[in-house]
């Protein structure tokens, strides 16, 4: 049935936009967000500032839960206590990176990326949460390895995830 | 916990651009703008319907459409607007009005400029030609087209 | 609920970047399948268009704005977009039009035109991950994949060549086929000299950024046993998704998929997959994604897909066939059209028609799945001859 003859399609090379051969119109844009980091994160946040990874409890499904949520997912009811956890944990999983976000190469020789799930000390197993791994040669790192945050001096601290600079490997 | 949140928002932005091409009709439909400063359409004789912008199918019935005809330049004001404010909300200096021309013996049109300055003397149903920019400046783009004047 | 069978199929090439706007290509494609079984759009009494974001396209309301090109004027038309998910929902979407009773024929289109997106496609799944939490580390989608396929590696004692291999049967396969953008013969060898974008994932482990659409018709038994003597039945839909926070998941094992998978099997009477199931369309974004889905989708057991990969089992030849039609990997991932092209591959083996791509033995039951969002989403419909 999918007779090759009927398929249609008009490829075009980079260069055929760029000769001008083919008509194009460009758009730039300007998407820009405020968005209301609502009280659970909100509080993350200040935690992180404080140089603190905070994590809220079901009273449900008796989780720990990291990033920290209003209401569980699972049991579709409000959280309830807010829980210190520690600043270490246990890589799950790590990649080495040499591409940006827009698909756009590292320069030659630059350190590649070391983006890394971190299971976080004091919350439920498999919590894990997206960060970067720092100080280690990427052919050490291993999945199940300990790792302890790294944080910015206080005074540079403004709220934020990246509060914390990166994950390294230590003794623990 | 429970006290007031310090960090109460976070900024972003979706840093994308974009590049479209006109496609097979739209190609045909820019370039006759930019070479020869005038509108081609598409008519499905099935349906009796005249696209402008032309296109490569029939909406109604799916025909593949494909006979480029030219249709000249004048319209007929369908419906227009005075605008007081720009695209993100500032004041104009002087209203700005954009009209939707019915391109004549076309279902078809565009929506674009006219180049009247005083609202009182616009009224649905006036005549209308498109005025085009020099052909050295066109680019094959809507802006090709200056705006659209009385006549 | 009445039975709905699957009469027309058309597609489009997928190309890295189409002169056709999106508008023309879904055209294209809808045009094909309606000329394939010969009705015409007064023989279509609703629509259902299934495209990921409005981001790729940079046309907002997309589904609205296409919706001419996809026979959608003047009939009752919906868009539907469950991210990568898409193109096996669209059809599961049509299902519910069909079996509800409420049309005797629906049109299902789906369409990507990811190369209007700049810099580069990619881009725009910068916004995937949590605005506030993960998009401060300049994440890219790449990320994902590397992180779930080193986990998968990890769990089962797995090396980049054993999953290698995934891309060289498909993207040979994909020689074979009319639409296919990136075919080609390639070793392991090759897969594995590729470059290294976000270890573990080389370039030739990645399925293209593509523009292309696919359309098929959808028809109520009565009206299909009119048209056509061999009708291919959807005999089963399944869908799933999976928590937001997908750094808390078990980034080895599809859950969602197997969730999706089994509400398929149970509507279509399947209780033994791996026994029953005679060819199948994983969706393939990355080469270790196939072996995933697999084992999420009950064809073998947790871990075993690189050994039947391996042992030729997968192959056209072999006793399971995956993905014959050469994936997403060898025929392109324009991403909501790809699932369709997958729906498509299915309905053509069990009509005998898949030519040069043909898998032998007269399969009379199969299954496309398709996955998408934040490691969130699986869709599953299994077809029946």
């Amino acid at each position: 049935m999918l007779d090759n003859a009927k398929i249609k399609g008009k490829g075009l090379k980079s260069s055929d936009i760029k000769d001008g051969s083919v008509l194009t119109q460009s758009c730039n844009p300007k998407l820009q967000y405020a968005w209301d980091t609502g009280q659970a994160v909100g509080q993350y946040l200040d935690g992180l500032k404080d140089g603190k990874l905070v994590g809220k409890k079901c009273n449900g499904c008796n989780r720990i839960m990291i990033p920290p949520r209003m209401f569980c997912e699972l049991c579709f009811k409000e959280t309830g206590d807010w829980v210190e956890l520690k600043d270490t944990g246990t890589v799950n999983t790590f990649s080495i990176c040499y591409v940006n976000w827009d698909a756009s190469r590292l320069p030659p020789g630059a350190k590649p990326h070391l983006p890394a799930v971190v299971e976080i000390d004091g919350a439920s197993e498999g919590m894990g949460i997206l960060h970067v791994l720092g100080e280690v040669d990427p052919k050490e790192i291993k999945i199940g390895m300990k790792v302890k945050a790294v944080w910015k001096p206080a005074n540079e601290r403004t709220g934020a995830i990246t509060d914390i600079k990166y994950f390294k490997p230590y003794g623990g | 916990m429970g006290k007031e949140i310090r960090t109460k928002k976070w900024e972003g932005e979706i840093p994308v651009h974009y590049l479209y091409t006109y496609g097979l009709a739209g190609e045909k439909f820019f370039r006759e703008i930019k070479d020869r400063g005038t509108f081609v359409a598409t008519k499905c004789s099935k349906c009796n319907v005249t696209y402008v912008p032309p296109r490569i199918y029939c909406e109604r019935c799916f025909a593949e459409l494909g006979n480029y005809k030219d249709v000249g330049t004048k319209g007929t004001v369908e419906t227009y607007t005075v605008c007081h404010e720009s695209a993100d909300g500032k004041k104009l200096s002087k209203p700005e009005i954009i009209a939707a021309v019915r391109l004549d013996g076309t279902d078809g049109g565009l929506v674009h400029r006219l180049s009247v300055a005083d609202p009182s003397k616009v009224n649905i149903g006036m005549k209308v030609e498109a005025v085009f920019a020099e052909p050295a400046k066109r680019t094959g783009s809507i802006n090709d087209i200056l705006h659209f004047r009385p006549i | 609920m009445r039975r709905v069978a699957i009469v027309g199929a058309g597609i489009t090439k997928f190309m890295r970047r189409a002169q056709e706007t999106g508008k023309e290509l879904s055209y294209e494609a809808s045009k094909m399948a309606l000329d394939s079984c010969g009705l015409t759009l007064k023989d279509i009494d609703m629509v259902t268009l299934g495209t990921a974001p409005d981001a790729f396209d940079g046309v907002h309301m997309k589904g609205e704005w296409l919706s001419d090109g996809a026979g959608g004027w003047r009939k009752p038309y919906i868009r539907n977009y469950v991210g990568g998910g898409t193109g096996v929902f669209a059809p599961i979407h049509g299902f519910f039009h069909v079996a509800s009773g409420m049309a005797d024929s629906c049109l299902v289109v789906c369409e990507e035109k990811m190369s209007s997106c700049h810099p580069h496609p990619q881009g725009a799944f910068k916004t995937i991950f949590d605005h506030t939490l993960e998009q401060p580390l300049n994440p890219t989608l790449i990320w994902i994949f590397a992180l779930e396929m080193n986990r998968y590696m990890h769990t089962y004692g797995l090396t980049k060549k054993d999953i290698a291999l995934v891309s060289v049967k498909n993207k040979r396969n994909a020689l074979d086929h009319p639409s296919a953008q990136i075919p080609e013969n390639l070793t392991v060898e090759d897969v594995l000299n590729s470059e290294t974008l976000a270890w573990p994932v080389n370039r030739l482990d990645i399925s293209p950024a593509s523009d292309g659409a696919a359309a098929v018709v959808l028809m109520s038994e009565e009206k299909a046993r009119k048209i056509t003597d061999r009708p291919v039945w959807i005999s089963g839909v399944g869908w799933n998704i999976d928590t937001a926070y997908w750094a808390t998941k078990e980034l080895c094992y599809p859950r969602y998929v197997e969730k999706a998978a089994r509400q398929a099997y149970e509507m279509a009477g399947i209780k033994e997959p791996h026994k029953e199931i005679q060819v199948a369309e994983p969706y393939d974004p990355f080469s270790y994604k196939e072996l995933h889905h697999m084992e999420g989708l009950l064809l073998c057991k947790k871990g075993e897909a690189p050994k039947l990969l391996a042992d030729g089992v997968t192959q056209r030849t072999g006793n399971l066939p995956i993905c014959p039609s050469g994936g997403a990997l060898g025929v392109g991932n324009p991403i909501a059209a790809t699932g369709l092209m997958k729906i498509i591959e299915i309905f053509l083996q069990l009509r005998g028609e898949a030519g040069k791509r043909q898998v032998p033995g007269n399969p009379k039951v199969g299954l496309a799945q398709a996955w998408g969002d934040l490691m969130q989403v699986g869709t599953v419909v299994v077809m029946k001859s």
